[in-house]
């Protein structure tokens, strides 16, 4: 399909990007990237303006978790395409797939420092998958399409097109046929070995105490049904990564919850003890692992992921698989045998009913408000079906803890950057591109103040997004360890916040405060209830911390627990 | 002399990396070795036979593990083709060096001589120096210059190592798109 006559470079970046599949991009204009902006205005795609390009990343971004599809950026040149990197690197460490456009100065001016030129595509080589500069309205088809199908393919990611001024005011044909992509396919997994795969069974056949590692893979290979196979036909619990959460159920009977630093006892436990770790799609972490020499000493280990330079990088494996994890899953289930592991599962729940009693949600009210509390209340509330975005900190983790993901892509999170600032943005993408979804942001006092201009954004496009500010009067999680590793000596923690219900209010959004456990359904009702952006301020209890805790450096059984001693006086012993 | 020509040399790890010409390519290979702490010995870059494609040879010196990792990495890259690691196969590594050595008259035929047993041409003569030129495995080219070395060497150039496996080429998956270049003179290097 070769369509004749000729578009300014303007209209090939819009017809490219409705050829995609593209409805919505999340930008901010200026000089360098105005003629597209121009050309905007005859395509049906929405443009959603945010009060910051850092927070356009994170909207594309909860906008891709959310959905599947690409999230797209605009931005212009210097300053508007500096603000992008933090968000380009987010999404890169979280494998999100993410196409950033931004203008560039007229090609004759490139490297002369001209007003807002900055080298974006130098400085983004380490947070792209790829990047390209275009410099003429003929390369802007064949970039745009590639860019994509680079951001999709295998392990996904971020991708940014930088096009000069001039390339977006000259001419061009279209030739869409003629701009299909190749490259990309160029590091295609192999065909499975059937060798590996072999020893994979044989593997999972002798196991006694097995135990599948559940990452965020599973979600981007689509590969849910696969793996609750897997673990219903061969018995075989599962331990979730931070990003992993939602990928299986929660609430599956061979759901053991989270790994890894703040990962419950038993979970962790469980991974020392296993004799086998079958790791789908997940990485290793070092949030994950805590001190390699000392982790899962007993276990074989099967690492299935696509992205190849990360098999053996932190844990060696006696089988590794560079594929995508669907595909090994269909062949690996029709030769697996169906066994019974109840011994094992029987031992890992005895570890279980330990940790239950040190469990604050099972503690009885004693007029503390405990962000636990907040979000085993908001799980019971939402019946576990709303999306939430969580930001950075405590909150994050015990969002992780208490709150039950069952659903697919219900939670969005930065993972792999913890980058403070991601909730409200990434929450405004996730309803756009999912606009019949309950969608919750949970985020700290300190973090919501870095990105909290986007309220005005979530007013301006109408996005109902429910918000709720867990606010203990610090940078928390910074305090938490400053408290457990540096003699509590809290330099730089503590916070101060501005009424965040007159905040709300100044935004024409709804605010409300919660101080006590027992007012707590009555305001989530009214917030859900009304048809704007709401936010909930939670004043919860200040030196309150993470449990249990695998300090950095340490191995994975080495945990601080959560002190049972809470039951007894209210306050954190720490 | 130990090193005869086209002898294998042991120790550090060769890869053979097929690239896009075009502009950038060398800023993403040398960003990912930075990046990701891999000691590179060399890294040398020149035109192929085919028209758009480049020919990188990157000498790593780091254990194997750690080359795989560097070679897992090189391939996510969108802009390389091909990564071929030569560690076991037989091949061809051979590295050019200039020397600029100090020749005092009472040591001038001594050092031609030297250069001569490794083979190096003499390429040009000042009144206390000369310049020698020589072609060899990464171990000769580092026999001559520590030979040399007591008679002073005023400067040196290195074009790190430039390899190829020996024998029938393995290296097919990326030849067939590209045409031949034409013309024997090497285009200017976009990189
Ligand atoms: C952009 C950014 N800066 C700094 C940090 C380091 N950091 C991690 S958690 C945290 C504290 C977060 O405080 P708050 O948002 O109030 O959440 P809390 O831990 O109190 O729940 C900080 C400063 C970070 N993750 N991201
Ligand atoms: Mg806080």
């Amino acid at each position: 399909m070769s369509e004749s006559g000729s578009y300014t470079g303007a209209q090939l970046i819009w017809e490219s990007l409705l050829r995609e599949g593209v409805d919505t991009v999340f930008g901010y204009p200026g000089g360098a990237i105005l003629p597209a902006y121009d050309a905007m205005v005859s395509y049906p795609i929405r443009h959603v303006l945010v009060r910051h390009e850092q927070s356009a990343c994170h909207m594309a971004d909860g906008y891709a978790r959310a959905s599947g599809r690409v999230g797209v950026v605009v931005a212009t040149s210097g300053p508007g395409a500096t603000n992008l990197v933090t968000g380009l690197a987010t999404a890169m460490l979280d494998s999100t797939p993410l196409v950033a456009i931004t203008g560039q100065v007229g090609s004759a001016l490139l490297g002369t420092d001209a007003f807002q030129e900055v080298d974006i595509t130098g400085i983004t080589i380490p947070v792209t998958k790829h990047n390209y500069l275009v410099t003429r309205a003929e390369d802007i088809v064949p970039a745009i399409r590639e860019a994509f199908a680079v951001a999709r393919s295998g392990r996904p990611g971020p991708v940014l097109v930088d096009i000069t001024k001039d390339a977006q005011q000259s001419r061009a044909a279209l030739d869409w046929e003629a701009a299909t992509p190749q490259r990309h396919r160029r590091h295609l997994p192999a065909p499975l070995d059937p060798e590996a795969l072999a020893q994979a069974l044989d593997l999972i056949r002798q196991a006694k105490r097995p135990i599948i590692l559940a990452g965020h893979g599973i979600q981007l290979s689509g590969a849910r049904a696969e793996v609750l196979a897997l673990a219903e036909r061969a018995d075989i619990p599962f331990a979730l990564t931070l990003l992993g959460l939602g990928a299986v159920p929660a609430t599956h009977p061979l759901s053991l919850g989270m790994m890894g630093m703040h990962g419950e006892s038993w979970v962790n436990r469980a991974i020392q003890e296993a004799d086998l770790l079958i790791a789908l799609g997940m990485r290793f972490d070092d949030r994950v692992t805590g001190k390699l020499k000392e982790y899962a000493p007993h276990a074989k280990k099967i690492h299935i992921d696509i992205d190849a330079s990360e098999l053996n990088k932190n844990v060696p494996v006696d089988v590794a698989i560079a594929a995508d994890l669907g595909d090994v899953l269909r062949t690996l289930l029709p030769q697996l045998p169906v066994a019974d592991r109840s011994g094992w599962l029987e031992t890992i729940r005895e570890w279980r009913g330990d940790s239950a009693v040190r469990d604050i949600k099972n503690l009885p009210d004693d007029g503390h408000l405990y962000a636990a509390h907040v979000m085993h209340d908001l799980w019971r509330l939402t019946k576990g079906e709303a999306v939430v975005v969580t930001d950075v900190g405590q909150h994050q983790m015990w969002e992780a803890q208490y709150y039950k993901h069952d659903g697919e892509r219900s939670l969005i999170t930065s993972g792999g950057a913890g980058t403070m600032g991601f909730a409200l943005p990434a929450a405004i993408g996730a309803k756009v591109a999912r606009p019949d979804a309950e969608v919750w942001v949970v985020a700290g006092d300190g973090g919501f103040q870095m990105t909290f201009a986007e309220l005005m954004t979530a007013v301006q496009e109408g996005v109902k997004v429910n918000i709720a500010v867990i606010n203990n009067g610090y940078l928390g999680m910074v305090r938490q360890w400053q408290a457990m590793f540096y003699e509590g000596r809290y330099a730089a923690t503590p916070i101060l916040s501005p009424d965040f219900v007159k905040l709300a209010e100044a935004f024409g959004v709804q605010g409300q405060r919660v101080e006590c456990r027992g007012d707590l359904a009555a305001a989530v009702a009214k917030a859900r209830a009304f048809e704007g952006a709401a936010l909930i301020e939670f004043k919860v209890e200040q030196e309150d911390s993470v449990y249990p805790m695998v300090p950095a450096g340490a191995a994975l059984h080495e945990m601080i627990r959560r002190p049972s001693a809470l039951a007894e006086t209210g306050s954190d012993p720490v | 002399m130990t090193h005869a020509p086209g002898q294998q040399v042991p120790g550090p790890h060769v890869l053979v990396v097929y690239t896009d010409d075009e502009p950038g390519v060398l800023t993403r290979v040398a960003s990912l070795i930075r990046r990701r702490g891999f000691n590179i010995h060399s890294l040398t870059v020149g035109p192929t036979e085919r028209a758009g494609l480049s020919r990188m040879t990157i000498v790593v010196d780091s254990d194997a593990q750690r080359v795989r990792q560097a070679v897992e990495h090189l391939r996510k890259l969108v802009n390389v083709l091909e990564v071929e690691q030569l560690a076991d196969k037989p091949m061809v590594v051979r590295d050019l060096v200039l020397l600029r050595v100090a020749t005092a008259s009472a040591v001038r035929s001594e050092v031609l001589q030297l250069a001569q047993v490794f083979r190096a041409a003499v390429v040009d003569i000042a009144e206390d120096s000369v310049v020698i030129e020589c072609t060899g495995s990464l171990a000769k080219i580092d026999a001559l210059v520590d030979s040399m070395r007591p008679f002073g060497i005023l400067e040196m150039g290195r074009t790190g190592a430039v390899a190829m496996a020996r024998g029938t080429r393995t290296l097919t998956k990326a030849r067939p798109a590209l045409p031949l270049r034409t013309g024997t003179s090497p285009e200017a290097m976009s990189v």
